[in-house]
């Protein structure tokens, strides 16, 4: 397959504003005028100013400071398959893999799909069906919520496309591995991905952000998904990009009647990475619940603007995020729950726990509710805390050495959400590349037995 | 084996323990009784190295001057304490936290670590001995157990940790008293000629089931009398009021389980 960066041409080298737009031959018209009209956007709109609410702990300046250069190169290296092996989940099925923002086929599988069920990536659609498109981006021209996501349809070269008919369900979860490898460059990538979810289907979307060496390269993702009627999609994001890198990512959901939605989100890598969440229960008895688990240390600053609006009656949203913080890293939680006027019965709950592993580290939390209708449950609750004392000094007691106690307790700490990550494989990588940070011995089979694993079993599994 | 002399320890301006002295030999068992708030817990914590007191005074034990030592110096030197209020930590898993003391115990001693294979051979055999049921293998430390639970975890990573010093700290405080058999039971198991004992309790009860060869009464942060296990009984009879003035902490402690 050839990919559409054959025909591409860059945009210009210079920092964010200066960029124009991605060219793409033979590309519709109506695209390329959302292009153009949103790179007019940015040059009248510019980037937020830290005043803005959603933006105020993030400092834009090293973004905007950069000088980047768009990916046009498809990338030729061998050496990659052997990059994604280790940054790919192996989950069985369908694997979408883009290399610097551009689809790589030689990677890629899609296999086990139901019939009608499309999943590939947004170019060839865009080649083969671009008017299928078309209703998604025209209405990009109306408005954006900010630049970034402005840039994203300026600049995006491809992306995911996944389209499920009513009651279709996708046994094996769909992954999709985005792999920056800037050999040096100065890179933007911009993903774009779109999934559509009929009526009573059922998908895993498994989404990887990661790097290969620590450049300053940005990636500027957006991502929107569309439950139908008693759709359910659970969704996966592991976000281990480059310690350099900056990821500024936007994930919307739209949520028709008694569909399920579930998030989980992990970040531990970038120096700068923004995780907004934006969901819209929009369809009566919808649910959603959504994980967050974030590491910053070092100068990694960790941000999470979380919005749920309930605009239906009787749905119910639950967000559990938690934040370690180390070194000078700071952590956010922006969490805004809004209930509408006429969304009676709403269930909402949004729960932010930090730990605070030194003085030097920040954690920043914001849980808001806004209530504008009767009848509704709703509860919010932020704590930020350090270790306990009495829990440092009864392991220490039992002769496990300072730094390694530390390390087990905040690894306990951050376990409840390990524990929710529904897919095994998956479950076994986060564990372990938790207990790596947190320099909890990650080979140890006993760290994380399954949970009603017998002594027989056990002793089976380790011989 | 343990030396205690002119022992002080205070929290701000509150002094908890007030020039105690107390000598235990290897294989013997020491019963430290006294009111609330003579001080009975501070000792157990301060003795396992819990960094929230002001101390002076000497401990010495086995050749090694305890007070300077970290806690986890002092569990590597062979000492243990069975916690009153053992702590929960989610997340952890009971096994695995054993296995790491274990084997952080051993590197101390320059031993090989212990494999997970090797450990849960040895973590069945010292699981049988406190009843402890097989759930506790996959589930995190301490975390929804029972009250009777919680203290038979202490005696099963006394049991696995092997220490020649054990403080049991009201181990007999929120037990039925199947469980205190139990526990008591898995106590006298684990009591040879070389591991010397300090078991500290308000109840003479504890004392019917682990035998003391003696007893001391605490007050006011000193030891106020010394005797047999008939001075627990007789405690047990006429309380510790007529342990006369020295008796009553005229501070009395306020700290949460340091009394």
């Amino acid at each position: 397959m050839t990919t559409a960066t054959d025909h591409t041409t860059a945009a210009a080298v210079g920092n964010l504003s200066t960029f124009g737009v991605l060219s793409v031959e033979n590309e519709p018209v109506w695209l390329a005028a959302a292009r153009e009209a949103a790179s007019a956007w940015v040059g009248a709109h510019g980037f937020p100013p830290q005043k803005d609410e959603d933006w105020r702990y993030v400092s834009l300046e090293p973004i905007l400071g950069t000088s980047f250069e768009p990916s046009s190169e498809p990338i030729d290296d061998p050496g990659l398959a052997v990059v994604v092996d280790e940054i790919s989940m192996h989950l069985g099925g369908t694997r979408l893999v883009f290399v610097n923002g551009h689809y790589c086929a030689e990677l890629s599988r899609v296999i086990g799909l139901p019939e009608g069920a499309r999943v590939s990536n947004l170019a060839t659609v865009l080649a083969q069906d671009a008017e299928r498109l078309r209703p998604y981006f025209s209405s990009d021209l109306e408005e954006y919520r900010d630049a970034f996501a402005a840039l994203n349809t300026a600049l995006f070269a491809d992306g995911v496309f996944i389209e499920l008919p009513d009651d279709t369900t996708v046994e094996e979860p769909i992954e999709l591995v985005f792999l920056t490898d800037t050999g040096g460059r100065h890179l933007v990538t911009s993903p774009r991905s779109l999934v559509f979810v009929g009526t009573r289907s059922h998908v895993t979307v498994v989404e990887t952000y990661a790097g290969t060496a620590g450049n300053d390269y940005l990636t500027n993702a957006v991502t929107e998904i569309v439950l139908r009627r008693s759709a359910q999609v659970e969704h996966y994001n592991v976000q281990v990009e480059s310690e350099g890198a900056f990821h500024l990512a936007s994930l919307t959901v739209h949520q028709d009647q008694e569909s399920r939605f579930s998030s989980h989100l992990v970040a531990l890598g970038s120096r700068i990475a923004r995780h907004e969440v934006r969901i819209l229960l929009e369809g009566e008895g919808a649910k959603v619940s959504l994980d967050g688990l974030y590491l910053p240390r070092g100068d990694q600053h960790h941000d999470h603007p979380v919005l749920v609006e309930h605009v239906a009656p009787h749905c119910s949203s639950r967000q559990l995020y938690k934040g370690i913080a180390d070194e000078h890293g700071h952590g956010v939680f922006n969490g805004h729950v809004v209930v509408h006027h006429g969304a009676v019965g709403t269930d909402a709950s949004q729960t932010n726990k930090n730990l605070l592993l030194c003085d030097s580290a920040e954690i920043d939390t914001r849980p808001r509710l806004e209530i504008f209708a009767d009848d509704v449950a709703c509860s919010h609750g932020a704590t930020v805390g350090r270790l306990n004392d009495d829990a440092l000094f009864y392991l220490r007691s039992r002769g496990i050495a300072e730094r390694l106690a530390r390390g087990l307790l905040t690894y306990g700490f951050a376990r409840e959400l390990v524990d929710r990550l529904e897919l095994e494989p998956l479950r076994a990588r986060v564990n372990k590349l938790t207990a790596e940070r947190l320099m909890v011995d990650e080979d140890d089979p006993l760290l994380f037995p399954s949970s009603s694993i017998s002594a027989q079993e056990l002793m089976e599994r380790l011989q | 084996m343990l030396e205690i002399e002119d022992l002080h320890a205070s929290v701000g301006d509150t002094e908890i323990l007030r020039g105690l002295d107390l000598t235990v030999n290897p294989g013997e068992v020491h019963a430290i009784m006294g009111p609330n708030g003579s001080g009975k817990s501070t000792l157990a914590h301060v003795l396992a190295g819990r960094g929230n007191f002001d101390v002076t005074g000497q401990v010495h034990y086995d050749g090694h001057d305890l007070l300077v030592m970290s806690p986890e110096e002092r569990a590597i030197a062979g000492v243990f304490l069975a916690f009153q209020h053992p702590i929960e930590i989610p997340g952890v898993g009971s096994l695995y936290f054993l296995r790491t003391a274990l084997n952080s115990i051993r590197r101390g001693h320059s031993l090989d670590e212990v494999g997970p294979v090797e450990f849960l051979k040895l973590i069945e055999d010292k699981m049988a001995l406190v009843e402890m049921d097989q759930s506790f293998m996959s589930r995190s430390v301490n975390e929804g157990f029972s009250g009777g639970e919680v203290k038979r975890n202490e005696i099963l990573q006394m049991a696995v940790l092997e220490p020649s010093l054990a403080i049991l700290d009201e181990t007999d405080s929120g037990l039925d008293i199947d469980a205190l058999r139990v526990v008591a039971s898995g106590v006298n198991a684990l009591r040879n000629e070389k591991r010397a004992m300090l078991v500290i309790t308000h109840h003479q009860r504890l004392l019917d089931y682990i035998v003391p060869d003696r007893v001391h009464v605490l007050a006011a942060g000193r030891i106020v009398r010394v005797g047999g296990k008939e001075l627990a009984i007789s405690l047990e009879e006429h309380g510790y009021v007529d342990l006369g003035e020295t008796a009553r902490p005229d501070q009395p402690a306020t700290i949460g389980t340091a009394t």
